[in-house]
């Protein structure tokens, strides 16, 4: 067999593609905590749990109204997004005036009763959901197996990546969220509705969550506290990334998924705390994070 | 919402305003009235509260009372991107000018807020600076050409009531008597101007009108041809 620095390539290159799976989901979830802490001044501790209504949300369908994947790709967003929007407006919104703190308390709450009940009601034994008919099986590449549904996510979420990416840097609407960011009572002053940008920003960014979980949905199974472990991680590659940095967001979100796999292939007892030495590091070294600017 | 105007000609209508923020109350009663047209400025000592009555009008403050009256119409309950939509353009102190935007980004940053306003060429025409720095980024400019681009970028928004905040701060003479050019052109197009001023030898050359601010309330109102002869009380309120 072929090796590598004396690894296995098909080691390797499996370990690489589960990283760039867990990169994606990094990248999609640190993404839309940078758009909301951005201009909200939030930092979103429910975007597990929106995660993971976000995979229920497409179990719910298929399960109980027969309503497949690609539906559940724009209906769990969509409706978890609005319970967002819901959540924004009769709560966030009255912590805009104090301190960073506030927030994340307030977040950190709901995320634990929103987990609790779940747990609740399913169990923590998590739910199958299955690969869609279209993306089943896969294709052998000659040094490596790769199922479709993987190649999916990762370019589907590579796609939603840049497709944000874009429209926050170079469109109008882009314009008025950097601007608002920046300095949102000249913005208000200028004529726009800052207070509903805030509402659709945050609904969007937790629509971005639920997306991510309907996408994982098939590969991590759906379960009540798929969101709560995922989180932490996801806050040390936002924290890395510099926050509210959206290119940050979504470079240490692919980058530290790969570092992450390839520590399992080459020190596999490091796996799981690579990415908080990566963290402890960049917070040594320049304190914003990579892409972040201090504020 | 429609109320008619006392007079058809007026702009903007202060009366008996109070506004704080937080805890502090910085206006005490300040009333003034501004006809359509005019270029008036407003004098004072730091801290007498005139920045604080440009906020007000757009509900920039923690809390105002009393009235405020854009083309007539009463705004002391609006939020502030409706009473934007009334036709204000506001170039704060700071200039808040948009690190993470583009030179032209920022000049096209504002939505129209009405019908006729200036066109970007004829902007670019005024201010020939900042069609050659329109790419780079917006904090890379020189004070100047960032005093330009606040000021610039709400003659394209069609607003005619305009807010201007110490716009000659810290700027080269040679600068400021462009500033000067620029608010006289401005006035010929039939804009209102309401000016914030430290430098009132500046303010003498632009204004028709100068109200004199201490303490949070106007203490008196200086036709410009008057200027000359109430200098040493000028003087005196602006401890100059």
């Amino acid at each position: 067999m072929d090796t590598i620095f004396g690894v296995p390539t098909q080691a390797l290159f499996g370990q690489l593609l589960i990283g760039l799976i867990n990169g994606s989901f990094y990248a999609l979830l640190s993404l839309g905590l940078a758009v909301i802490f951005g201009l909200l001044n939030i930092i979103n501790f429910t975007h597990g749990a929106q995660y993971m209504m976000g995979a229920f949300c497409a179990w719910f369908l298929l399960n109980k109204l027969g309503v497949g994947y690609w539906w559940a790709l724009a209906i769990a967003p969509l409706s978890v997004g609005a319970f967002g929007i819901l959540i924004e407006r009769l709560m966030i919104k009255h912590l805009y005036q104090l301190d960073h703190l506030y927030g994340l308390l307030l977040t950190f709450g709901l995320a634990l009763i929103i987990q609790g009940l779940f747990r609740n009601e399913f169990g923590s034994a998590g739910l199958p959901y299955q690969v869609p008919a279209e993306l089943a099986g896969g294709q052998n590449l000659g040094f490596m197996f790769l199922p479709k549904y993987r190649a999916w996510v990762i370019v589907a979420s590579l796609v939603v990546c840049m497709a944000t990416w874009f429209v926050i840097e170079k469109t109008k609407l882009g314009s008025y969220l950097r601007a608002g960011t920046e300095n949102s009572q000249l913005v208000q002053a200028f004529g726009i509705n800052v207070p509903r940008m805030i509402t659709l920003t945050y609904g969007f960014g937790v629509g971005l969550a639920a997306l991510a979980g309907v996408m994982a949905a098939p590969i991590y199974q759906v379960n009540p506290l798929m969101g709560g472990d995922l989180i932490i991680v996801v806050f040390a590659v936002v924290v890395i990334g510099g926050m509210g940095s959206i290119l940050g967001a979504i470079l240490t979100g692919f980058g530290l998924g790969v570092i992450e796999g390839l520590t399992k292939v080459f020190y596999p007892e490091a796996s799981n705390t690579v990415i908080f030495i990566v963290m402890a590091i960049v917070l040594m070294i320049k304190p914003a994070g990579l892409f972040g600017t201090q504020k | 919402m429609t109320e008619t105007p006392a007079n058809g000609k007026e702009a903007l209508r202060i009366a008996d305003l109070h506004a704080w923020y937080g805890e502090s109350h910085v206006l005490h009663g300040m009333d003034l009235s501004i006809s359509r047209g005019e270029v008036v400025a407003l004098l004072g000592r730091n801290g007498a509260g005139r920045t604080t009555t440009l906020k007000s009008v757009l509900g920039l403050v923690g809390r105002r009372t009393g009235t405020i009256r854009v083309n007539g119409i009463e705004t002391v309950q609006m939020p502030t991107h409706r009473i934007a939509h009334l036709g204000i353009g506001y170039c704060p102190e700071e200039r808040g000018i948009y690190a993470s935007l583009s030179a032209e980004e920022n000049l096209l940053l504002p939505p129209k807020v009405q019908e006729g306003g200036m066109a970007v060429d004829e902007i670019y025409q005024m201010f020939p600076n900042l069609k050659d720095r329109r790419k780079s980024q917006g904090t890379r400019l020189s004070g100047g050409e960032q005093q330009m681009l606040a000021m610039a970028r709400i003659l394209r928004t069609g607003a005619h009531l305009l807010l201007l905040d110490e716009i000659t701060e810290g700027l080269a003479p040679v600068i400021v008597q462009m500033l000067g050019r620029v608010v006289r052109k401005l006035k010929e197009r039939g804009f209102t101007v309401v000016l914030v001023e430290q430098n009132f030898r500046f303010a003498a050359t632009v204004a028709d009108r100068h109200y004199l601010i201490e303490h949070g309330r106007i203490v008196d109102m200086i036709p410009n041809a008057e200027l000359e002869a109430k200098m040493d009380k000028v003087r005196e309120y602006l401890g100059v």
